[in-house]
């Protein structure tokens, strides 16, 4: 369904992304594990076409459904944000506008592609709230961001990249900034939901242990490189690379502890 | 509480001559620019403020003259505001060349002696009200510009806005819904001390004839006639001169609260 072919990415002289090629199936969740800086992050959001100067895409194709996103005007690749690919960011806290209302900015993504009216689209918005599980979505929809927590926020996020049923989901560490029984409770959530209205889902962090939980193929980066790619239970058994081991073995290390 | 203090003679102040601004028509017991009485009186129970070189009411042309100082300060601001928040906004959210671009027309704008700028585009203008507001706010705006760029080159980094292209609002949405709603703290000071700002231009352009014409009164053009009669009618300087600075410190006063309570940086 999305396949990317020889992407190179480039921030002023360093290499960002080299050379990177890997495909996403439909219902499948692909992880992207990688240290800080190895460019998986900006993977992502080349795919959303949020790459912007210094960065540049300096040569490839992103196919999806058959057509090349960096070939797409931007009044076209606009339709396509948070309608068929949406994003979920590290940090929640930050990633909803402090002065609107919670129940405002997931209308406005449901008004911007569905064409929907105010009233229908509040509506809708907190259906979406309840589907994430936000308790009393009908009074919580008023309030404002700094009034909720840092997991329900992280919720709030995906009820906004999930309420025009996207096809692919990119999840760029989602998880990193909550702690660890939020986190496992964001996973659920993101499984429940994708079996619910099946999509794809891009899983982007460092913590390989999350990735053998939840993916189905995982592609290891180092550098800008993509070093290994397969199905995550292979990886795990029979990793290639030296840099995999490496990883793995550090998950290894903090399980004992 | 000292501060508290301020702010609260001066909202009282300023409030009180708004309302005595809109009201002028019920309240102004004498036509502002009609002849009523003898020349020069000095302030009394019939003239509360004295009547001027012509004999006209200067309590009167005092209210009258509020309405058209504020009101031209007021709209000035609006228009300066306006302009310097769009080119702060693109300046800011584009940078690059568009950035490059405004910013050193700005730098070229404050270049000039802002009064002498005024001056000599009002010596070409009719010198009426609206040129007068028009011209305030197409002078004044840099500020605002520079000021509106620097916060938008803050959130315009912030996640939300990323969040924002990242569910497919257009460039136009992203400033004028998501980040200028977040940028308006320090544009309701700067326009609050602005207005001061205009207020006073007004009044030199209204003493140096190239405002507010007569008959009409404004606060400036009141001073204006008071020259030659400093020493012999002394009231006619001093009351124009007192309601200028009491609203001009208390809309310095107001724009200071503002600026500490909504906690922004100068």
């Amino acid at each position: 369904m999305l396949e990317v072919k020889n992407l190179s990415i480039i921030y002023g002289p360093t290499k960002a992304v080299d050379n990177a090629s890997f495909s996403v199936g439909k219902n499948e969740i692909v992880g992207i594990v990688g240290e800080s800086g190895s460019g998986k992050s900006t993977i992502a959001l080349s795919i959303m076409r949020l790459i912007y100067p210094p960065g540049r895409i300096s040569s490839g194709e992103i196919i999806f459904n058959g057509r090349d996103l960096l070939k797409l005007a931007e009044k076209e690749m606009i339709n396509i944000r948070g309608a068929k690919i949406s994003m979920i960011f590290r940090d929640p806290f930050t990633s909803l506008n402090p002065v609107f209302k919670i129940g405002d900015q997931i209308a406005e993504v449901i008004s911007l592609h569905q064409g929907l009216n105010g009233k229908e689209a509040w509506e809708k918005a907190v259906e979406m709230l309840g589907t994430v599980k936000i308790r009393d979505a009908v009074g919580r929809a008023h309030d404002y961001p700094h009034q909720f927590s840092g997991g329900m926020l992280q919720r709030v996020m995906i009820a906004m990249a999930l309420a025009c049923k996207p096809e692919i989901l990119i999840a760029d560490e989602p998880t990193t900034a909550l702690d660890v029984s939020i986190q496992s409770e964001i996973l659920a959530l993101l499984d429940e939901l994708k079996i619910k209205y099946g999509f794809s889902i891009i899983y982007i962090t460092h913590n390989f242990g999350i990735i053998k939980q939840i993916c189905d193929r995982v592609i290891v980066m180092n550098k800008g490189k993509i070093v290994e790619e397969g199905k995550t239970g292979e990886v795990f058994s029979n990793p290639k690379e030296l840099y995999t081991k490496k990883l793995i073995d550090c998950l290894k290390v903090l399980n004992k502890v | 509480m000292r501060k508290n203090k301020a702010l609260l003679f001066a909202a009282i102040v300023l409030t009180g001559f708004v309302l005595l601004a809109i009201f002028a028509a019920w309240i102004a017991p004498y036509n502002p620019e009609e002849i009523v009485s003898s020349q020069t009186l000095a302030p009394s129970t019939f003239h509360l403020f004295g009547t001027d070189d012509l004999g006209r009411d200067l309590f009167s042309r005092a209210l009258y003259g509020a309405r058209i100082s504020l009101t031209v300060g007021f709209v000035a601001v609006v228009i300066s505001v306006l302009i310097g928040t769009l080119f702060g906004a693109l300046a800011g959210y584009y940078g690059g060349a568009i950035d490059l671009i405004i910013m050193r027309f700005v730098d070229v704008m404050l270049a000039f002696p802002s009064i002498f700028l005024i001056l000599a585009i009002q010596a070409m203008l009719t010198p009426n009200i609206y040129n007068v507001m028009v011209v305030i706010g197409a002078t004044s705006w840099m500020g605002v510009a520079r000021l509106v760029r620097g916060e938008f080159l803050r959130i315009r980094e912030l996640q939300y806005v990323e969040a924002a292209r990242a569910i497919g609002c257009s460039d136009f949405r992203i400033i004028f819904r998501h980040i200028l709603p977040n940028a308006q703290a320090p544009i309701i000071v700067a326009a609050t001390l602005g207005m001061a700002g205009a207020i006073l231009t007004e009044s030199a352009l209204s003493f140096l004839g190239l405002g507010v014409q007569p008959p009409t009164p404004s606060w400036g053009n009141m001073l204006m006639d008071s020259q030659a009669y400093m020493f012999d009618a002394p009231w006619m300087a001093i009351i124009p001169g007192i309601l200028i600075l009491v609203t001009v410190l208390s809309l310095y006063f107001i724009g200071e609260a503002l600026r500490e309570k909504l906690d922004v940086r100068s």
